[in-house]
């Protein structure tokens, strides 16, 4: 099961609910940054300057950090043409790389595939969170679904160790392919016995992991630590996803983006902590996207839905800096009140594939792209 | 009582409800089996649920706009609650079929919207509710019939038209999807007025005359000057619709069949059962209500037991019927309805047009496993009311030998019929700790039944509905 060359491996975070990417990098020089956000405006002094353009939200100095260590690419005005400022077809297209039409299938689902054709690691892709985001469906490929890694399995109400291997092996023997027969019963059996050992796998993690790093007492976090966790364990995992929000500040925003930025910097500054400590962050990148940016002008106490944002590329194989252009804030050059993506979505996706993950990216994202090279 | 009738009983009621328990079974066994088919099909006879009842302990499930996952708690808890099983169970029939979802509609109040209007008219007329969602604002904006023009032609609408919602591919050509486009024309949504102080307002369906094209269309070999509702009227008296629709009633209430997009060249597993069922529509002017008369009281329906996978959905409200003390909006609906989503089935937000791919494809590791611990906890929760009364059933016996332990729990949860390897298995495991006796022991008894009902909701055979 374990690698002896380190395979790259990609970690997503999604910050569901629409960022807003004008209070998350800052341009603090721009005079329409001020003109525009009277209400929930940053003040200047407050803003973490990494260049004369731009600066980062003030709860965001771990990201200010990473950055100053050249670990961090912002990519600007990222999004595609006629942003439907919808939160659920926005975030089915980032998932799909389906713009015109309803897509079914998602993008990473299709790089699980390619990474493993034959199905031959069950944990090859991890989504930590309930339900599985359409970024990683695809008809007939494995992903393990995890809540907790400490009670990831099956049956864990029974939690008395001798009694649950008791049942667990019973289970084993009820879904043993001599008891049953058909096609359904044996697509069940099969099933069931890879759910098993997707489980068997994964709960070595927690055991195998050795840490001084404290990561702060958030959901992202236990998360992300979950995340370093597997990969630490050399499980053969590829593809890690998680997700933090909701981000959509309609009203109230400045002390509900506080708290998500901060919660959202702390967390990835102790994950990337962990892996250097481990001497494991040499070949995990971690991309950061929202579905859409926000309205230019707040709305006296939020802001409402927008079209361009920010994704960010973290890891020691990142080459920092700031890609692509700002949008421009003046007026006659928006649409709609919002700023218009200068940097398609599936070109973030097509250097990650491709850069990073060594595979091609056309038949991925569907179509050839510009590859801004931050890896 | 006849372990046949009960076992009978349990099938109808799994399939036209979601499920029922022990004493409801008895009592309608009672009543008798057609009797029970008549009163579940006059739906009316039952009182509706009251929305307003839900809305008063849970405001925020009143049009619940963008907020992610809460589209579907008014559903779950109807489904739970509902005194008209079949009525809801038609009602995710025909979100099934026509399919719409929130991944491109913005928001979920006008897809509640849309299931309100299956709940309110599904038993009628098949007819009916295909003009209704020609016309449904949800609809035109997920197929873009707001964007079907006298001089623009959008076909996305026409072609699911015929392709998903009624006659099925292979049974006209291309011609005939643009002719159909184009006598949908005008049909179209009211501007969509911007969010209010207090929240979204509802959509509303308007005609545009001067969008409509009224120019001769020559649809299936006829031709007029026709208006989308003379294309229904063609594509209902098409012997295809009739087939096409009974094949899905066959697939959601009989058997698991091939997924829809293979039907033009996958032969239905039983040709005659779906005979038997569009001449029934066909018959009654497709008046539902005449069609499932017909499937319930057939040979082919009795004996289709376990022949399908339940979906999430039937997962979710049949356990939770099954255990018991849903029936109050008590916190936590929000959390139990995003339970089938975790499944893999996100009610009002289907994959895609086609609906959900159902049957084996239901299944993968991540949501059999969801399914395993859900019911498990449920059934694993001994403060349950339905649980207890399971475990008071088998109080009725001082002791109980592992064999008698084993059938009267698989008696009690379905009754569930699995295969002997199986029973063995489970016997095996209940002689573990010998026989089951209550008295002193009856706190570890207690375990013990809570241990063999999750043992047996993980079985395979326990997946089948």
């Amino acid at each position: 099961m374990a690698s002896t060359k380190k395979d790259p491996v990609i970690v997503v975070l999604q910050l569901t609910g629409g960022n807003d990417y004008l209070n998350t990098v800052i341009p603090y020089n721009d005079p329409h940054y001020r003109d525009n956000r009277p209400a929930v405006g940053v003040a200047e002094d407050r803003i973490l300057k990494i260049n004369d353009n731009v600066g980062f939200h003030p709860e965001m100095a771990p990201m200010q950090r990473l950055y100053d260590q050249g670990k961090v690419a912002i990519i600007n005005g990222v999004g595609y043409a006629n942003s439907p400022r919808s939160h659920f077809r926005s975030m089915d297209i980032w998932h799909t790389c389906e713009p015109d039409k309803l897509g079914t299938e998602g993008w990473l689902g299709r790089v699980t595939k390619d990474l493993d054709p034959n199905k031959e690691n069950v944990v090859t892709t991890v989504s930590f969170g309930p339900s599985l985001p359409r970024a990683l469906a695809l008809p007939g490929v494995p992903v393990a679904c995890v809540d907790d890694l400490d009670t990831f399995g099956m049956l864990p109400t029974i939690s008395e160790t001798d009694q649950r291997n008791k049942i667990l092996d019973r289970f084993t023997r009820l879904y043993s392919p001599t008891i049953g027969s058909g096609f359904v019963m044996d697509y069940l059996g099969q099933t069931g016995l890879d759910s098993l050992k997707a489980a068997d796998i994964l709960k070595v993690a927690p055991a195998k992991y050795n840490s001084t790093i404290e990561y702060p007492d958030t959901t992202l976090a236990r998360k992300l630590r979950g995340i370093a966790q597997v990969h630490m364990a050399d499980l053969g995992t590829r593809i890690l996803y998680c997700d933090h929000g909701s981000f959509d500040s309609h009203s109230n925003q400045v002390g509900m983006h506080d708290k998500l930025w901060h919660d959202v910097s702390s967390a990835v500054e102790s994950f990337f902590d962990d892996l250097r400590e481990n001497n494991a962050g040499e070949n995990v990148i971690m991309l950061l996207f929202s579905e859409f940016g926000r309205r230019v002008h707040d709305n006296g106490s939020g802001t409402d839905h927008g079209a361009a944002g920010a994704a960010f590329v973290i890891g020691e194989g990142v080459k920092g800096g700031e890609y692509g252009e700002y949008p421009s804030t003046n007026t006659e050059d928006l649409e709609q009140g919002d700023l218009v993506p200068n940097t398609d979505f599936r070109s973030v996706y097509t250097t990650i594939a491709e850069n990073w993950m060594g595979l091609d990216a056309n038949p991925l994202v569907g179509g050839t792209f510009e590859k801004p090279s931050f890896v | 009582m006849a372990k046949q009738d009960i076992a009978l009983m349990a099938h109808l009621m799994r399939r036209a409800g979601f499920g029922a328990t022990r004493e409801e079974l008895e009592a309608l066994v009672e009543k008798g089996y057609e009797q029970t088919v008549e009163e579940l099909l006059n739906t009316e006879a039952q009182p509706a649920l009251d929305r307003y009842e839900l809305v008063r302990y849970h405001p925020w499930t009143w049009k619940p706009g963008t907020l992610p996952g809460m589209g579907s708690v008014e559903w779950l808890w109807f489904m739970v609650n509902t005194k008209r099983p079949l009525e809801e169970k038609m009602t995710l029939f025909w979100h099934h079929l026509f399919a719409t979802g929130v991944s491109k509609v913005d928001h979920y109040d006008e897809i509640t919207m849309m299931v309100a209007e299956f709940r309110e008219k599904g038993m009628g007329s098949y007819k009916d509710l295909l003009m209704s969602m020609a016309q449904n604002p949800a609809m035109i904006y997920w197929l873009d019939n707001c964007e079907n023009h006298a001089h623009a032609v959008n076909e996305n609408w026409g072609r699911e038209l015929l392709e998903l919602f009624s006659m099925g591919v292979g049974n006209y050509t291309e011609v005939d999807v643009r002719e159909v486009s184009r006598a949908f024309t005008g049909w179209t949504i009211e501007p969509k007025l911007p969010r209010g102080p207090i929240g979204r307002h509802d959509w509303h369906f308007t005609y545009q005359e001067d969008d409509h094209d009224h120019g001769e269309k020559t649809f299936l070999g006829e031709t007029g000057n026709f208006d989308g509702k003379d294309v229904i009227d063609i594509i209902c008296a098409h012997p295809a619709t009739a087939s096409f629709i009974a094949r899905h009633l066959y697939n959601f209430f009989v058997a698991d069949e091939a997924q829809v997009p293979a039907w033009a060249v996958t032969p239905p597993q039983d040709q005659d059962a779906i005979d038997t069922l569009a001449d029934a529509l066909v018959e009654s002017n497709y008046d539902i209500r005449s069609t499932l008369r017909v499937l319930f009281n057939s040979e082919f329906f009795k004996n289709a037991r376990f022949a399908r996978l339940k979906s999430p959905a039937e997962v979710v409200v049949g356990t939770l019927k099954l255990v018991g003390g849903f029936e109050f909006p008590a916190p936590g609906i929000g959390e139990m309805s995003r339970q089938p989503n975790y499944m893999g089935q996100d009610l009002l937000n289907p994959p895609s047009v086609e609906g959900w791919h159902t049957g084996t494809e239901w299944i993968n590791s991540g949501s059999l496993m969801r399914r395993i611990n859900f019911t498990a906890d449920m059934v694993g929760d001994t403060g349950r009311p339905g649980v207890k009364s399971m475990i008071d059933h088998l109080k009725a016996d001082n002791s109980i030998s592992p064999g008698a332990f084993v059938d009267s729990c698989l008696e009690l949860m379905g009754p569930l019929e699995v295969n002997k390897e199986t029973r063995q298995e489970l016997v095996d495991h209940a002689q573990i700790n010998g026989d089951l006796n209550w008295g002193n022991e009856s706190e570890t008894s207690s375990e013990r039944v809570s241990e063999m009902l999750q043992l047996i909701v993980s079985l395979r055979d326990y997946q089948y509905a």
